[in-house]
């Protein structure tokens, strides 16, 4: 399945990374399997852990760990928001 | 346009107005200015990031919670990005409706939701460096209040 992935702020700064094309295996169906898939990348990646403190977007909406994924999706990674 | 995410200044009496331009049906229009704080926190300058696309459908979708929730009769939110100096206007909510109760409750609704939900993110540049604001714990309690008034209806 592909996929693309963005990051905002603090975890684009950490990460080194804005966006990216990805193809999933299989087995990674919804947000929380992707946070668990990317955060065994290192340690920088840990951050996108389930249960850390960030948040997830599919499609520009807010997404929990449950939300499954669907070929051509854009997903988005990002730190509580901070605006107003 | 009801919502709108830009670089560009604005100009409070300008937005203020347009809400009851040419109308007779409005009795209220209530306003906010969020402003950037500077000196006192040390803060030199600030940076909004946002997420061009969902930021602006983020803030469509509170502007039609509200319209739900309350009788309005205009609505308009504009939220600066880029580099801001402290003093500089960052983001004006106003409200328009035949009487004070809906204009001032929507007016505040906007602006919780805004601050938990909209996806902009604010860096300081400080004399020890650059850094990124955390998340108030008190932003999502007063959001969350919101939840409790419906519940009361």
């Amino acid at each position: 399945m592909n996929l693309t992935i963005l990051y905002f702020a603090s975890l684009r700064e950490s990460l080194g990374m804005a966006k990216e094309a990805v193809v999933l295996p299989a087995d990674v169906g919804n947000v929380g399997a992707l946070r668990t898939h990317l955060s065994a990348r290192g340690e920088t990646w840990q951050r996108l852990a389930p249960g850390h403190n960030v948040r997830a977007a599919v499609n520009q909406h807010m997404a929990a760990d449950e939300q499954v994924l669907a070929a051509g999706d854009e997903v988005a990674f990002f730190p509580p928001v901070t605006g107003g | 346009m009801e919502v709108r995410v830009q670089e560009a200044d604005f100009d409070v009496g300008v937005e203020t107005r347009a809400l009851s331009a040419g109308r007779t049906d409005i009795g209220a229009v209530s306003t906010f200015l969020g402003l950037v704080r500077g000196a006192s926190d040390g803060v030199q300058c600030m940076t909004l990031e946002h997420y061009p696309g969902m930021t602006e459908q983020s803030l469509a979708e509170i502007v039609a919670e509200a319209k739900q929730r309350w009788s309005l009769l205009a609505v308009r939110v504009i939220h600066r990005v880029g580099p801001l100096q402290p003093g500089a206007q960052i983001v004006f909510v106003g409200v328009a409706s035949a009487h004070r109760g809906e204009a001032i409750a929507a007016c505040e609704f906007i602006m919780d939701f805004l601050k938990t939900r909209a996806p902009f993110w604010k860096k300081e540049q400080t004399p020890e460096g650059s850094r990124w604001v955390d998340a108030r714990d008190t932003d999502d309690t007063a959001a969350a209040r919101w939840l409790d008034v419906e519940s009361r209806r």
